[in-house]
């Protein structure tokens, strides 16, 4: 029951922000805070101590065959005549996406704290709505509950782009809404070949997942079918070609929403390839691994480069978010035990990374109202906290040993290697690209004269918390990654990664 | 003390998180203590657990700290090794460190900027330690890619300076070409021994790869891959372009990272892969090789240069070459050695350069400077001996590393003569920039005044390193339970008249034309030849320019061509024709009955003339 609640406390706080508007501008973000908190308290409840929570493990696990090692598992009914039902659960890697998502509402929350003003109810509403989407969609094994949460994820991050963002919002949010859409609908239409093929082959009509893995397709079907999929996760990634709505994303989205985007909703199109994707289509996505790979060093190469000529700060952190994305395809189509966990270590850590440097981004767009890096310079001199804070997350992103991206890249390269030297070779140059790119934003924001004479305020102490949080998290997935490799193991192997001893 | 291994590295880390949080609220004296102080303590517990170390008398020392990760197969420990290379290199980096860092507290009296400057410092100093105590080679990487990092921050230290930020991207850039291609190096070997713990590695290599004819691929990719790391951090060709950019640092800087430590990483990888290397002999000749073209282009390089600290850095580029000379010639212990004097003496030319500088009220070039000999006496008899070193005139300490160095070239079976030629042509050439700089600095006409800045802090540092620079060469270094033994051959009467005789003349020629005056340098620079040859060996025989043009100016030029990401046309493209078509279909829907009725007619015979001509 646990994971309901999680998703109810956050929908029932949503709908009580909007109400508490009435009651002065400022209740809504309160009633948003209780909401993330008493999330943040049952999911490091989950991680802690998932005994006091009577937590299932092995009991679960046996009903369900060899799916490796579900902390939760509910099951009910919702729509039997279609073989609809609701299906929720955890694994570790579920589990860890979870905590990343309520850890990065609060963090978002934190932005947002000073920046919203206008119809704050309805954005607090959106905003928790959006995260209880992505838990839903991080818990769902029933692929018709999976599709639900996924259109529940998107509809609400649209209002937050179109109602709260900046100069070209309507633009951005629209561009949005229609990849994310027509993406989804091309998934819908693959859910809906496989129920039909599951059935025709077993008389059984069910959108169950664990019932649909396995499911044997004609062979001139499956491709297209796992293409379906392929393309609705990859645009949500996202990869090269598929990219382009996120850079406008980004830079109209309000602080909140980038960090909720980079964050988050950019790990479940990985979380989709790797929990759906692969395991529901095993040997088309043997056949179609040196084109994914090809595509995540194309969009490492590729957007760096794109990267390095912005002049719009948010779009370029943008630009390189694909670019780290394009390690995680990488490492979950070389699919061996090093890969792998080098792409969920990615994601965590990109999570992290990504969603300071979008709140530094936004944070320097909220005191000097733009986002043009020409305009910029010398803010060491008068922010040197912010300027600092930059200066670690940016480190992190390049790769920067003992942080956790190194982790993440690392093992990425050193599992594909095993499978393609030359495409890992390739990816390898992503290290220098990435260097180029980064150190011209530290150079054009923070180093060099302040052309302008800038004089903003330095962090305050709310920001402050929320940039530490994020850094000792990344210190502790560089430091000692093995709390999460240990936690991701098991679920991974439930996937079907063989881990040699 | 041993079991106390892992402070060596935590203590200036420590250092490094004090003066980070506190902010630079820290006045001068307590950061200076706590920057300063951490690498003396450090230096201390190393001193302590080296002893220690040495009269246990185990060729190595281990301590397993944490499991870093452990994924499948892959298993990487925070785990500190110790043996003599370890050891020595410990020395060097906390016992010259601790020095430098003395001397910075004076060299950055009044910087507001004073306590994140040994933030930086101290952070270096942890991951350079880390890089030579990591019993793996992610390990050593992590050191690797921190002290490149640091070395970054630090070439930007003064960062309202656009130029500064230029040279600190280009160091960090350049560089980070080398360390891709040695993390490729890494995968390979993982991938073809299962392991990137350093000892295993070799072992494993050593059973596993066939010897016989000339090594293997699989060595030869291996070792070049790690070789392309080694010139970039250690600024040999083809990748040393980014060391002379890297004086835009401030001079304690280019002391410790660019000459006494972080430069010589590629060197002590390289004697700590030892094995591979000689499991591929043709690449470790490539090493000789790369060396001896680097030493002697840097030699000439320096000659021209106008910038004391230029002149210093491709001294330093030309030395590092001596090391990888030693290398290719398996001589790695005189690698490891001349290390270590290299440091004393290149440690102590930056530092005396710098309090030149200071004397000189930032002033660094050398034609503004002349006949301070009487105005800064300290700083001249600190810079000859320096000098003397480098020189490596007979019983300094760059003569024992060199004359070693040399030696083993002479008696290496194929090959190392040639070696050896390059070699002792530098170590002319040595002579000839080296006491070129001093003359033009100290001799000669007095153009400018100086005033000795005099500082307890100053002086003292640099007292102990000129100690170090003249008797240093008697240190004997405790690696010959690392390396194989080499055969002690001492050369000839004749190749060691030579071998003395050849820097000597150096020196000599220098005195001559700077001194004497026998050569106009100006007419001889200005004239045809002069002038071309002058201008390619001042611009490093044209690779900043040739770079350039095949890496930076095309990158950057797709990238501003590409600003607006042409993919997003074809969406846009694709929103343009939904729009125009439907402009064009919403034109038709006029609500007017006649043109209904005209389009339906015409439709209509359209279509029933098409089915009687078909």
């Amino acid at each position: 029951m646990i994971l309901v609640w999680l998703m109810a406390i956050l929908f029932a706080g949503g709908i009580g922000a909007a109400l508490a508007e009435s009651r002065g501008a400022e209740h809504p973000r309160a009633v948003a805070l209780a909401a993330i908190l008493i999330d943040l308290f049952l999911v490091i409840l989950m991680l802690v101590a998932p005994d006091s929570l009577g937590l299932g493990t092995a009991s679960t696990v046996a009903q369900l065959g060899q799916h490796g090692e579900w902390l939760v598992l509910l099951k009910a009914e919702w729509i039997p005549r279609f073989g609809v039902s609701f299906i929720f659960g955890v694994d570790g890697l579920s589990l860890m996406l979870v905590a990343l998502t309520i850890f990065l509402g609060l963090i978002a929350l934190g932005a947002a704290w000073g920046e919203i003003k206008q119809r704050s109810g309805f954005f607090y509403f959106n905003l928790l709505w959006t995260l209880a989407g992505v838990i839903g969609v991080f818990t769902s094994l029933d692929l018709f509950l999976f599709f639900f949460f996924w259109e529940v994820m998107l509809i609400p991050m649209y209002f937050i782009i179109a109602i709260w963002g900046h100069e070209n919002k309507e633009y951005a949010a629209m561009k949005f809404f229609i990849f994310t859409q027509v993406s989804g609908l091309l998934m819908l239409l693959s859910i809906l070949m496989l129920v039909y093929f599951h059935y025709s082959a077993t008389n059984v009509l069910t959108f169950n997942y664990f019932q649909l893995l396995g499911t044997k397709l004609p062979a001139n079907v499956a491709t297209w079918v796992m293409l379906g999929f392929f393309i609705a996760f990859a645009t949500k990634l996202p990869v090269v070609p598929f990219h382009n709505w996120l850079p406008d994303a980004h830079s109209q989205a309000p602080t909140a929403g980038s960090v909720i985007l980079a964050g988050v909703l950019l790990k479940t199109g990985a979380y989709g390839l790797l929990r759906f994707t692969v395991p529901l289509f095993p040997d088309e996505s043997v056949s179609f691994a040196p084109i994914a790979m090809t595509l995540g060093v194309v969009s490492i190469l590729y957007t760096a480069k794109v990267a390095f000529a912005q002049n719009d700060i948010k779009r370029l952190i943008a630009y390189t978010s694909v670019s780290h994305m394009g390690f995680v395809l990488l490492g979950i189509y070389a699919w061996n035990a090093q890969a792998v966990q080098g792409a969920v270590m990615t994601m965590l850590a990109h999570g992290f990374s990504a969603a300071a440097l979008f709140m530094l981004a936004g944070g320097l767009q909220h005191r000097i109202h733009t986002r043009e890096m020409d305009k910029m310079g010398g803010f060491w001199g008068v922010a040197p906290k912010l300027s600092f804070m930059a200066l670690f997350f940016t480190v992190a992103a390049v790769g920067m040993p003992g942080l956790g991206n190194f982790i993440g890249e690392f093992l990425v390269l050193l599992g594909s290697f095993q499978v393609s030297i030359i495409k890992t070779a390739f990816a390898t140059m992503g290290v220098v690209v990435a260097a180029v790119y980064s150190l011209i934003v530290i150079q054009k924001v923070f180093h060099g004269k302040n052309k302008n004479n800038y004089v903003m305020a330095d962090l305050s102490a709310m920001e402050f918390i929320c940039y530490a949080l994020m850094m000792i998290g990344l210190v502790w997935m560089g430091m000692y990654p093995q709390t999460m490799l240990d936690m991701a193991q098991p679920a991974l192997q439930g996937l079907g990664v063989v881990f040699p001893r | 003390m041993l079991d106390l291994l892992w402070l060596v590295p935590t203590i200036p880390l420590i250092g490094f998180l004090i003066l980070t949080f506190t902010q630079g609220k820290l006045s001068e004296v307590p950061a200076g203590i706590i920057g300063a102080g951490s690498i003396g303590l450090a230096f201390l517990v190393a001193l302590l657990a080296g002893i220690e170390f040495i009269h246990s008398d185990a060729p190595f020392f281990s301590q397993h700290l944490w499991t870093w990760m452990s994924v499948g197969s892959f298993k990487a420990g925070f785990n500190l090794y110790l043996d003599g290379v370890s050891l020595v290199m410990m020395f060097i980096i906390t016992g010259i460190g601790f020095l430098i860092h003395v001397y910075a507290t004076g060299y950055m009296h009044d910087d507001p900027s004073f306590s994140r400057f040994f933030a930086y410092m101290n952070l270096f100093v942890a991951a350079m330690l880390m890089l030579v105590l990591g019993d793996n080679l992610l390990l050593l990487f992590m050191g690797w890619e921190g002290v490149g990092l640091c070395s970054y921050l630090l070439i930007g230290f003064w960062y309202t300076d656009p130029y500064n930020g230029y040279c600190a991207r280009k160091a960090f850039v350049v560089t980070r070409v080398g360390d891709a291609s040695m993390a490729v190096g890494l995968f390979l070997l993982f991938q073809s021994v299962g392991t990137l713990n350093i000892q295993d590695a070799m072992q494993l290599a050593q059973a596993q790869w066939p010897t016989a004819g000339g090594g293997t691929g699989l060595a030869t990719a291996v070792t070049l891959l790690l070789l392309g790391g080694a010139v970039g951090k250690s600024a040999q060709l083809p990748l040393q372009t980014w060391l002379p950019d890297a004086m835009a640092g401030p001079t304690p800087i280019s002391a410790l990272i660019h000459a006494a430590t972080m430069v010589t990483a590629g060197v002590y990888l390289i004697a700590r892969t030892h094995i591979l290397y000689m499991l591929a002999p043709d690449v470790q000749y490539l090493v000789g090789v790369i060396g001896c073209i680097t030493l002697l282009m840097a030699g000439f390089t320096a000659l021209t240069q106008s910038d004391i600290k230029k002149v210093l850095a491709f001294s330093t580029v030309s030395q590092i070459g001596y090391m990888f000379l030693a290398l290719g010639v398996g001589a790695w212990n005189s690698a490891i050695f001349h290390l270590m004097t290299h440091a004393f003496f290149k440690a102590l030319l930056f530092l005396t350069a710098g309090s030149v500088i200071l004397g000189m009220h930032h002033e660094q070039n050398i034609f503004k400077m002349g006949g301070l000999r009487k105005d800064l006496p300290w700083c001249h008899w600190l810079f000859l001996i320096g000098t003397v070193a480098l020189v490596a005139l007979p019983f300094t300490s760059g003569y024992f590393s060199k004359e070693e160095i040399l030696g083993a070239a002479l008696a290496h079976h194929e090959g190392g003569y040639m070696l050896w030629l390059g070699g002792v042509a530098g170590a002319f050439m040595t002579g000839l920039y080296s006491f070129r700089l001093y003359f033009l600095v100290f001799w000669g006409k007095k153009t400018h005044d100086g005033h000795e800045v005099m500082r307890w802090n100053l002086q003292g540092p640099l007292v102990v390193l000129a100690v170090l620079a003249l008797v240093g060469g008697y240190i004997v270094i405790p690696v010959e339970k690392v390396f194989p033994l080499v055969h002690e051959e001492h050369p000839s009467l004749m190749y060691q008249a030579i071998m003395i005789g050849l820097p000597m003349l150096g020196i000599l020629v220098a005195w001559l034309v700077y001194v004497k005056g026998v050569i106009d340098t100006k007419k001889l620079a200005g004239s045809g030849l002069g002038a071309a040859l002058h201008r390619f060996w001042f611009t490093q025989w044209g690779m900043d320019w040739l770079y350039d043009r095949l890496f930076v100016f095309p990158y950057v030029g797709l990238a501003k061509l590409n600003k607006n990401d042409f993919i997003d046309s074809f969406y846009n493209g694709t929103a343009w024709l939904v729009l125009a078509l439907h402009g064009l279909f919403s034109d038709h829907q006029t609500g007017n009955l006649r043109w209904y009725s005209l389009t339906m007619i015409c439709g209509v015979l359209l279509l029933v003339s098409i089915g009687v001509f078909l």
